[in-house]
């Protein structure tokens, strides 16, 4: 027989709730398997969002906070202050990130504060269904904006991960995605890479994962990785936008 | 005099639809209404639940523990609920998905294929549609013709899915008639 | 105007449209983002505003600013987004600025549930923000009365230059009921061009209006709040809005209970009326002002042994009516705070259970 998926110890037995076709099943997946490989189960504390994944320490085995709206951040960094031996990461969606918490997201990357954020950007709000979130692509239509994004009156898509490089202190921080198992691939490396350097006291670290909603974008699960591959990658370009800590390696070589 | 129906099944089956087209009947025929859906996360793909008030008089509780009548389109519904309705009602069960009866004697079974007849005529989606004319015309809990009136205005929108659904509504109330 | 039947939420946002207000600032969150999903496509049709802000902290501000100009403005939220907000909820009862909220309220503390509630009394009538201000604040009992309480909400928002809470419960939000939208209401505004900074330009004279909270010589921060309490006991003394249920016979307990539990309670007293035991209950429209006179008068009945507070929580009303019966009649609490309502069948055990420990 084939190879068996051994479900990562950082992952609890628990089925999660997810829709058919929604990626934080994924994602939550390559941070175990992370955390796992890493062997730092035992002193990893997340930090759950409020959105889809407000009940992600159901399906994690460590230990885990549930912040208020947007606000993890700001716990992660009460947790780092008092406990710089931690491993901590949030984990939040693009309404919580981008949003309402974006003045704690800006603050606490700007502070360098040294804990990981992943962040899910599937360009609209899920668990409150479907509404229109920083990041909904020009013209898509939500709930809140039901003739799509008007662009003129609410601006333009925020890109986080472009905004968060502008600023100095950030060490390090990549987008990724995980639509195909091509880009799986390289968002795990991400997000280890973020955890190492987190380890190492180094920086503030940020991976961006483009993700999908079938079911408030209306669409299959596959119509939907072909809608993000098509409409949300062009914009959200995938890359390395700042790894300072490698650069300032090469320049001490 | 106040009664009460209660409609439950999967997300998706347009559980939330046939309490709305009945409460719509209800208050187009002079009644007071009230539809009082159960809402949250639960609504997408777990099971879905409402209740539909209708009264002569201003309605008090919106809130019912013994509703007069049961709609029950899966097994689910029918096992948690057929015990809490009151005698004399009619629970109608949707034969097509619930293989078990209500195991009581003192209410009115009525059971119906709903699956088998909406795909007859045409689209499964139509189920809920037939079972809510089979639940009028044997508890004759609101006029039939002005239900027919409610739900060709529900589709007003979408007027291509109109003769479907008063298809729905025809053969609904056949199955009412012949069950047995 | 013929009936129509809509949801609570969607009925809210087209009352405050036809109440003249074509402004509106919100963030999701359930169970009313329903309001901000409706006004999305009806405020363009009418020439309003909808901007769905980045968090209540912000749409706090933004219903500040756009009231401190004189327009007619409000939000809608539930209880998580109500605590976010009552910072700017302070400020802008400083500025008396008159902004209408409307809080669906679901279970807390903390997150909660998404289930109805009205945990959310105390934070709405006693203050929720610092400093002592007090919100006009209205609970309706179905979604025509929330329809009428959105408009008169605004009228009353200009006449005390004061926030406006409506506090309604997430089934308020939620249910489907037959609504008849008063007929264009002519509740014009009321005119701002004393204190709204609409630009100097707009005025006659060349006086410059400034809105602003701070206040650091002690003595005019002193008059400033004698001033809001004047106001505020302008309210109590002509704004107390209440209704009762079986009061004519010779009840043996009043019972106290607002929003969709009143719906409850009445279907309850009904109940144990069958069963020859008489009960009556003043139903607050007003929770602040409270209708304190009317709930003291109903204990006064010789007959009377108790009162009973019933909500969909664990008691926040009790003190304002210990206050009102003045130790009169012992008063009690029940009620249910997880987002399941109390049947009447369960309402109408609790009320006979206190009844016989008083025999
Ligand atoms: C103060 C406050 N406001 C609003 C909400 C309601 N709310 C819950 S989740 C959510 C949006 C989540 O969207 P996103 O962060 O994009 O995550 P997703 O659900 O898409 O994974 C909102 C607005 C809340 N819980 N608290």
């Amino acid at each position: 027989m084939g190879k068996t998926f051994l479900k990562p110890n950082s992952l609890s037995d628990n089925h999660t709730h997810y829709c058919p076709g929604c990626t934080h099943g994924v994602i939550h997946r390559l941070i175990a398997e992370v955390i796992d490989e890493l062997k730092i189960r035992k002193n990893t504390v997340g930090v759950a969002p409020v959105g889809c994944a407000v009940l992600a320490y159901n399906y994690f085995n460590f230990d885990f906070q549930e912040a208020a709206h947007g606000r993890a951040p700001a716990m992660a960094t009460g947790i780092k202050r008092v406990r710089p031996d931690l491993n901590v990461f949030t984990y939040q969606g693009d309404g919580d990130l981008a949003s309402i918490g974006m003045s704690e997201i800006i603050h606490s990357a700007n502070r360098g504060e040294k804990f990981t954020t992943i962040f899910v950007n599937n360009a609209v709000y899920g668990m409150t269904g479907g509404q229109m979130a920083p990041t909904t692509m020009p013209n898509q239509k939500t709930t809140t904006s039901p003739f799509g994004r008007d662009v003129k009156d609410v601006g333009m898509p925020i890109k986080m991960a472009n905004l968060l490089a502008a600023l100095q202190t950030p060490g390090y921080i990549e987008r990724t995605t995980v639509l195909k198992p091509k880009y799986i691939v390289k968002a795990k490396k991400a997000i280890k890479k973020a955890f190492i350097y987190q380890m190492e006291k180094k920086c503030f670290s940020f991976v961006e994962v483009v993700s999908t909603c079938p079911t408030n974008w209306g669409m299959t699960p596959q119509d939907s990785i072909k809608w993000a591959e098509d409409t949300l990658l062009p914009y959200y370009e995938l890359g390395v936008f700042k790894d300072t800590p490698k650069m300032e390696e090469k320049n001490a070589k | 005099m106040q009664s009460e129906v209660m409609f439950a099944g999967f997300g998706g089956q347009g559980i939330l639809l046939s309490g709305k087209i009945l409460a719509q009947t209800a208050m187009d025929q002079g009644f007071e209404v009230a539809w009082v859906p159960s809402y949250g996360p639960e609504m997408r793909g777990g099971t879905a639940y409402c209740t539909v008030v209708i009264s002569d008089e201003p309605i008090g509780s919106p809130i019912i523990k013994n509703p007069a009548h049961l709609v029950a389109m899966n097994r689910p519904s029918l096992e948690k609920f057929a015990g809490i309705v009151k005698p004399k009602g009619v629970i109608l069960i949707n034969a097509s998905l619930i293989p078990i009866r209500s195991g009581r004697d003192d209410i009115d079974e009525l059971i119906v294929q709903t699956t088998e007849i909406a795909s007859e005529i045409g689209n499964i989606r139509a189920a809920n549609i037939v079972a809510l004319a089979s639940f009028i015309a044997r508890s004759r809990i609101v006029d039939f013709d002005i239900f027919r009136e409610c739900v060709k205005k529900e589709f007003s929108k979408k007027p291509k899915l109109i003769p479907l659904n008063m298809k729905a509504v025809d053969k609904g109330k056949l199955a009412a008639n012949f069950d047995v | 105007m013929a009936k129509v039947l809509m949801k609570g939420n969607e009925a809210i946002g087209e009352a405050a449209i036809r109440s003249g207000c074509l402004n509106y600032f919100a963030y999701p969150i359930t169970p009313q983002s329903e309001v901000a999903e409706y006004l999305a496509k009806r405020m363009p049709e009418v020439g309003g505003m909808f901007l769905q802000g980045e968090s209540e902290v912000a749409v706090g501000y933004m219903l500040f600013g756009a009231s401190a100009c004189g327009e007619r403005v409000f939000t809608t939220s539930s209880s998580p987004g109500i605590s976010l907000m009552s910072e700017a909820i302070s400020y802008i009862a400083a500025a008396q600025c008159p902004v209408v909220f409307v809080n669906i309220m679901r279970g807390g503390p903390g997150l909660g549930g998404i289930l109805p509630s009205q945990a959310d009394y105390s934070q709405s009538v006693k203050g929720g923000g610092h400093g002592d201000y007090k919100l006009l604040v209205m609970a309706p009992a179905s979604v025509q009365e929330a329809v009428e309480m959105v408009t008169e909400a605004f009228v009353l928002a200009e006449k005390y230059r004061n926030p406006v809470m409506i506090l309604g419960d997430g089934l308020i939000g939620q249910m489907m009921e037959p609504v008849e939208f008063p007929e264009k209401v002519a509740a014009k505004p009321s005119d701002k061009s004393e204190w709204a900074t609409t630009g100097m330009d707009t005025r006659k004279s060349d006086k410059r209006n400034l809105v602003k909270t701070l206040f650091l010589d002690p003595e005019e921060l002193n008059r400033h709040n004698l001033m809001l309490k004047e106001k505020y006991k302008k309210m109590e003394a002509e704004e107390v809005r209440y209704s009762t249920y079986n009061t004519d016979g010779d009840y043996k307990a009043v019972i106290a209970s607002y929003g969709t539990m009143s719906r409850v309670c009445k279907t309850a007293i009904d109940m144990l009326k069958k069963e020859g035991i008489e009960v009556c209950m003043i139903r607050p429209q007003t929770l602040f002002p409270f209708p304190e006179v009317a709930i003291r008068k109903a204990v006064e009945k010789k007959s009377c042994k108790l009162a009973i507070s019933i909500e969909m929580n664990m008691g926040q009303m009790v003190e304002d009516i210990q206050r009102s019966v003045s130790g009169i009649v012992p008063v009690k609490w029940y009620g249910k705070c997880g987002g399941e309502i109390p049947t009447p069948e369960e309402t109408a055990e609790a009320v006979k259970k206190y009844l016989n420990n008083e025999e």
